[in-house]
């Protein structure tokens, strides 16, 4: 679904990528951990198409795509989907009209008609649910005012309603406390489908103790160090990342 | 299609347009008291009204043009401008929609604008029964049996004389200001409405409005008097692009609201810009203020600007009765050489008068967007509260915007509130938009929208929409 090769990237002349290579196939979930400052969210950024970042070399291929071509928006149409570690606040705006914004542009993208007001607010009630979040979430502007946590639900209810081929999760534990890690957790294996593709940015094991990666990947300094399975994630939790920095 | 397509358009029905008789209906350039009399006898005035006309272009006489706004342009010379022209006759313009500009229509089709309206926003000559017709004397019928007049400024000054010799001029003096005592001296035409006590306007004045465009010229003079205990909503202007041959425009709206009355006032006002640098567009100097003269009396000013090269405009309230509550929402837009100074002016003279100012202004381009605002508290007015709140938007390194607010108090027990903000579209904000699917200009015209939801919302529910709408038109090309 998803090749990334010897991709390289810079912000301000400071590279930060110095050759990722990574495969991610259909229906696979990948966990890239790593120290802080090593390059995770550039990487989930660059994904995205956040243009802050220059791409020096490499290239990454979307399902048959050259991802790096595409616009944020049309990356977005081609099913990827970015949770964001600082989700925006957008004041004046109620989170439903976004969400309800998002899911008919992504629908008139797959050729599917706009869905109604009623239908629309069937489906997001059901999500709702799922994420354990009260309604007066819809009416609320858009993060605005948001704990860390409710902030980070929204998120993966977004998520939910826009049903992405490849969602890329960026440090979407962090903040969160033990409930709403696990609802967070559920609402995303939830999601779990052999069509579906997930890449997680994180810092912590405790994410993955829920959501169980079939691979990991750990970055350090720009580059990938180390690749296994879930246990690499549980060893690494032992002994820490000093050792994979120093190789 | 650009916004600088859409003035192109704009520009060019501006020089291309209606073909007038130039010799039989309009003045030659020039202003004296010849001039003023032409105009007095043209319209068939009575000889109150001319004598009014004259006082006030003696006024003018001694009156120099203000320079305190943030505004830069070259002096007006006011004997270059022509100042009758008789009303368009239908038959001048183009003859089918087929040829009015496909651009022009997709701007309307974008704003959602009936077929009808359409024809007679582009000035195309309309047949004498069309639908909306029929629906214009509905509502004429139903306005008269509730006892409202509601018609030219030019009409009630045959059928109801007395009226307006009572009114006209009580809220903004003849010698007000320069543009004030211009337009007092050659005002054109304009609405006058009249709510009688206890009524409430059986409709929003601006359903009719829309559907009975009235050619009002470049001096448009508006009256709106509102008895004890009754209501009127009236909504000027358009937010479709409409022709317009002149520059400059100095408009003076009075409204007066005796007790328990309450007045509001909605205004979309799009009209030419001018060209990216600065050619071209309306000068527009407007004088508008209300005056609550009774007790628990309302005025609420709502205006979307997105027009005009330079925009002077502080719709004020005169807050005499006691209790009486004046309001001021504001959305400005300047963008590619635009300037905008505009404002309000809130004076409490009555004790437990309220006021609140909400002003949004965003600049995009090389636009410039003041907010200038008074709020005067009078001694005697005691327990007064105003609460103003002016938010700037700035889209892009190359726009401005200021804040100058002005602040009299003389009287200890006022409490007033002021918070001012500065923000740009921070490229976050678009990005996590457009990572939820939506193109650049689709998230810009929701992070705008969010920023003026709260004047929006004080809009008449029909127009709010287009009001959303044509921001969007405004705004296309801003990013990117």
């Amino acid at each position: 679904m998803l090749s990334i090769r010897n991709l390289h990237a810079r912000v301000i002349e400071k590279p930060v990528l110095k050759g990722i290579n990574l495969e991610i196939g259909t229906g696979e979930i990948h966990a890239i951990m790593g120290p802080n400052g090593s390059g995770k969210s550039t990487l989930a950024s660059v994904l995205a198409g956040r243009d802050d970042y220059e791409v020096t070399d490499g290239e990454v291929i979307y399902m048959g795509q050259n991802l790096l071509d595409l616009e944020p928006e049309e990356r977005a149409w081609a099913g990827m989907f970015l949770s964001f570690q600082y989700p925006v606040e957008i004041p004046g705006v109620k989170n439903i009209y976004l969400l309800k914004a998002a899911v008919n542009a992504i629908r008139e993208h797959r050729g599917l008609p706009e869905l109604k007001a009623s239908e629309f607010l069937k489906l997001v009630r059901e999500k709702l649910k799922v994420m354990q979040m009260d309604e007066a979430f819809l009416h609320r502007n858009v993060n605005e005012g948001f704990s860390g946590g409710e902030k980070k639900r929204n998120e993966i209810l977004q998520m939910q309603l826009l049903e992405p081929t490849l969602a890329l999760l960026d440090e979407t534990d962090s903040g969160l406390d033990v409930d709403a890690l696990r609802v967070v957790g559920e609402g995303i294996n939830q999601m779990r489908s052999p069509e579906r593709s997930v890449l997680l940015v994180t810092h912590y094991q405790r994410l993955l103790d829920i959501v169980k990666p079939d691979f990991v990947h750990v970055l350090a300094h720009g580059e990938i160090k180390l690749s296994g399975d879930h246990t690499l994630a549980e060893k690494l939790e032992r002994e820490g990342y000093e050792g994979i920095e120093a190789a | 299609m650009s916004q600088q397509e859409i003035d192109q358009l704009v520009d060019q029905d501006y020089k291309y347009g209606f073909v007038t008789d130039i010799e039989s209906d309009t003045l030659p350039p020039g202003l004296n008291e010849d001039v003023i009399r032409e105009i007095s006898t043209r319209k068939g005035e009575p000889e109150w009204l001319l004598e009014w006309r004259l006082e006030a272009y003696a006024k003018w006489l001694e009156m120099t043009p203000p320079e305190w706004a943030h505004l830069d342009y070259p002096p007006i010379d006011f004997q270059a401008i022509s100042y009758f022209s008789a009303p368009k006759k239908q038959g001048d313009g183009p003859k089918s929609l087929d040829e009015v500009d496909p651009a022009l229509i997709e701007t309307y089709n974008k704003l959602g604008i009936p077929l009808e309206e359409q024809k007679m926003l582009a000035g195309v000559a309309v047949d004498a029964v069309f639908d909306s017709v029929s629906v214009v004397t509905t509502f004429k019928e139903k306005l008269h049996e509730a006892g409202v007049v509601f018609c030219p400024l030019s009409e009630a000054v045959h059928s109801h004389p007395e009226l307006v010799k009572k009114f006209l001029g009580s809220v903004v003096p003849q010698n007000d200001n320069y543009y004030g005592a211009l337009n007092s001296a050659v005002f054109s035409d304009g609405s006058f409405v009249y709510i009688p006590k206890g009524v409430r306007c059986p409709m929003e004045l601006s359903t009719y409005f829309r559907i009975n465009q009235q050619n009002t010229g470049q001096f448009e003079r508006t009256l709106i008097v509102a008895e004890e205990g009754s209501y009127v909503s009236y909504l000027e202007g358009c937010t479709a692009p409409q022709r317009d041959e002149n520059q400059l425009h100095a408009a003076v709206v009075e409204l007066v609201a005796e007790s328990d009355a309450e007045i509001k006032y909605s205004t979309v006002q799009n009209w030419f810009a001018g060209d990216d640098e600065g050619k071209g567009g309306i000068y527009n100097f407007v004088t508008k203020r209300g005056e609550c003269r009774g007790d628990r009396a309302k005025i609420s000013w709502t205006q979307l600007e997105t027009g005009s090269a330079i925009t002077w405009k502080y719709p004020s309230c005169v807050l005499k009765g006691a209790d009486s509550v004046g309001e001021f929402y504001s959305v400005a837009v300047a963008g590619k050489k635009q300037q905008a100074d505009t404002g309000t002016k809130m004076v409490h003279i009555g004790p437990r008068t309220r006021s609140t100012i909400i002003s949004k202004g965003i600049s995009t381009a090389r636009g410039q967007n003041a907010y200038r605002g008074l709020v005067k508290v009078l001694p005697g007015a005691v327990d007064v509260r105003n609460f103003t709140q002016c938010d700037s938007l700035l889209i892009g390194d190359q726009c401005g915007a200021h804040t100058f607010p002005y602040v009299e108090a003389q009287e200890p027990s006022a409490h007033l509130e002021h918070e001012a903000t500065t923000s740009k579209v921070s490229d976050d904000q678009l990005f996590y938009l457009r990572t939820r699917g939506m193109s650049e200009e689709d998230a810009l015209n929701m992070v705008v929208n969010g920023f003026c939801k709260e004047v929006f919302q004080k809009l008449p529910m029909e127009f709010a929409v287009e009001a959303e709408a044509l921001l969007g038109i405004t705004l296309e090309g801003a990013v990117g």
